[in-house]
């Protein structure tokens, strides 16, 4: 093991432009990379933002006892895509119409009768939020005897389920294509590497290594290299992240980075690609020397 | 120790390096292998320690079967060999004693063990006193003493030595073939592809002559001509 890492070390200082070039490679893919995770995110956070306003209203019919909704309540309540379940009153339901409907203020004024119905909102689970959800919870409200009619904005949320699923496949392709992006490119400065020691590898085999003791040290090497690099396209997205949100005139400053979870995940996954990079370069090189 | 059987030996491109190559080496002998370039005496030192495979025939080497050799076996043969080229093939950027260390390393010797195996290999080619020197600080002759003391630091049975002396020197070609010779003499055997003749003639010993490919001369095979005729 110690002579495994001395080795893997030792090529760090034979070859210091060359291990900068790699990890500078494996640092920009992965900032390529990055930067787009960050887009992902903030899109996926916007479009959480537009999803917790998914609502389905139910509207009552009048004269329903207090007694009947305070139960329907509690049972929609205890539906499993149902988060929250909010009773809104005739009253209430009008009072909210003038603060909030400026321009019927007057209009509301002068009501002899208050023509809004009461009525039941229902807010969705985290993940219940899709068209099919949502028209399934409308049906079982409808199935309520005093339910006049229900109401979720059919197309609006037909429309978020598309702009979810186009978001989805485009992040999954582009983020796809830039994976195998790093992976080639990173392939290839591990076998310049691999070049400018073959002559090394060559001995070694001659006085008897095995293969895997050659693979070692450059597995090792590789596995390094994608830390660093990792760990320098964080400071990357990072400094690419501040200047944006500061830069933008407050339009995002709401903008979110990486979870500490998703950065454990990112340098990881650069040790992956320095590993993978290595082990098909090196494997390889062995199976053609 | 090592045995050849009707060897024939093709590339890819078609090329024929050996035809029909038989001999036999037996413990403790030192063999010259003679030939102009391109006669097939790197093919054989090639398949002696299993870099390339022949074609037709057996290859056995100290009880391995190259023909039959499972990649995974090829390190464990290559540890009962030493292997010595006229580049010398030593790593530029580590010293005398670390090139000989990188050897016993790579085959996982012993950590404790290393240094002294080093030094007695390095004493044994006369070269105690350059074991911290850097391949480019030392003359061609010291660094084929080096190559060689690296070959021998695993104690192996055969010494494979192909044109060890083409780079040097009358001088240090002495000297190189004279350690050779003194290996030899502590039983190890000694296969030395060479194409100088005045070196052959300084030594009595059994002489291989490769011409295209085929074996055009053993002088065992005339030994053994004698020893039949005197019978």
């Amino acid at each position: 093991m110690r002579l495994l890492t001395r080795e893997a070390l030792l090529s760090f200082r034979r070859a210091p432009l060359l291990s900068t070039l790699s990890i500078t490679t494996i640092a920009f893919s992965l900032f390529t990379l990055g930067l787009f995770g960050l887009v992902a995110i903030n899109l996926r956070e916007a479009l959480r933002g537009l999803e917790e306003r998914v609502e389905i209203v139910a509207f009552v019919l009048r004269g329903t006892p207090a007694e009947t909704i305070t139960l329907a309540t509690q049972d929609i309540a205890a539906f499993p895509e149902v988060q929250d379940v909010v009773y809104v009153t005739e009253e209430q339901a009008l009072a909210r119409a003038r603060r909030e409907l400026v321009e019927f203020r007057d209009a509301y004024r002068d009501l002899q009768v208050n023509p809004l119905p009461a009525s039941m909102e229902v807010r969705l689970r985290n993940g219940y939020r899709d068209a099919a959800h949502v028209e399934r919870v409308a049906q079982r409200l409808r199935g309520f005897g005093f339910v006049n009619d229900v109401r979720f904005g059919r197309e609006w949320v037909q429309k978020l389920d598309y702009l979810r699923n186009i978001t989805g496949i485009v992040g999954f392709v582009i983020g796809l294509a830039f994976a195998a992006v790093a992976v080639v490119i990173i392939g290839v400065t591990i076998r310049l590497t691999l070049l400018q020691r073959a002559r090394e590898i060559s001995i070694m085999r001659l006085v008897g290594a095995t293969n895997w003791f050659i693979r070692g040290p450059f597995l090792l090497e590789g596995a390094l290299k994608g830390l660093l690099g990792g760990l320098l396209s964080l400071v990357l997205c990072y400094a690419g992240y501040l200047l944006f949100r500061d830069r933008s005139g407050g339009t995002f400053a709401g903008l979110i980075f990486f979870q500490p979870v998703q950065m454990v995940g990112i340098v990881l996954f650069g040790v992956l690609l320095g590993l993978c990079g290595s082990l098909v370069s090196v494997g390889r090189h062995l199976r053609h020397a | 120790m090592i045995r050849l059987a009707h060897v024939d030996k093709s590339y890819p491109n078609g090329a024929l390096a050996l035809k029909d190559v038989s001999f036999r080496i037996g413990n403790g002998e030192f063999v010259f292998l003679t030939g102009h370039s391109g006669a097939g005496k790197s093919t054989i030192m090639k398949l002696l320690f299993a870099e390339q495979r022949p074609t037709h025939g057996e290859v056995r080497v100290s009880g391995y079967d190259v023909t039959t050799l499972r990649p995974v076996e090829i390190p464990k043969l290559r540890r009962r060999l030493g292997v010595v080229f006229q580049d010398f093939r030593l790593l530029e950027d580590r010293t005398a004693a670390e090139n000989i260390a990188f050897a016993l390393e790579v085959t996982g010797a012993r950590g404790d063990t290393i240094a002294a195996r080093v030094m007695r290999v390095l004493t044994q080619v006369g070269l105690s006193a350059k074991a911290p020197a850097y391949p480019r600080e030392l003359s061609g002759g010291e660094q084929q003493r080096v190559a060689i003391a690296r070959a021998l630091v695993n104690d192996p049975a055969i010494l494979v030595a192909d044109e060890p002396t083409g780079n040097l020197d009358e001088r240090a070609t002495r000297g190189v073939f004279q350690l050779l010779r003194d290996i030899n003499a502590g039983g190890t055997v000694i296969v030395m592809a060479t194409h100088d003749l005045d070196l052959v003639r300084q030594a009595n010993y059994r002489t291989i002559e490769m011409r295209e490919g085929s074996v055009v001369y053993d002088s065992a095979a005339d030994d053994l001509d004698e020893a039949e005729v005197s019978r």
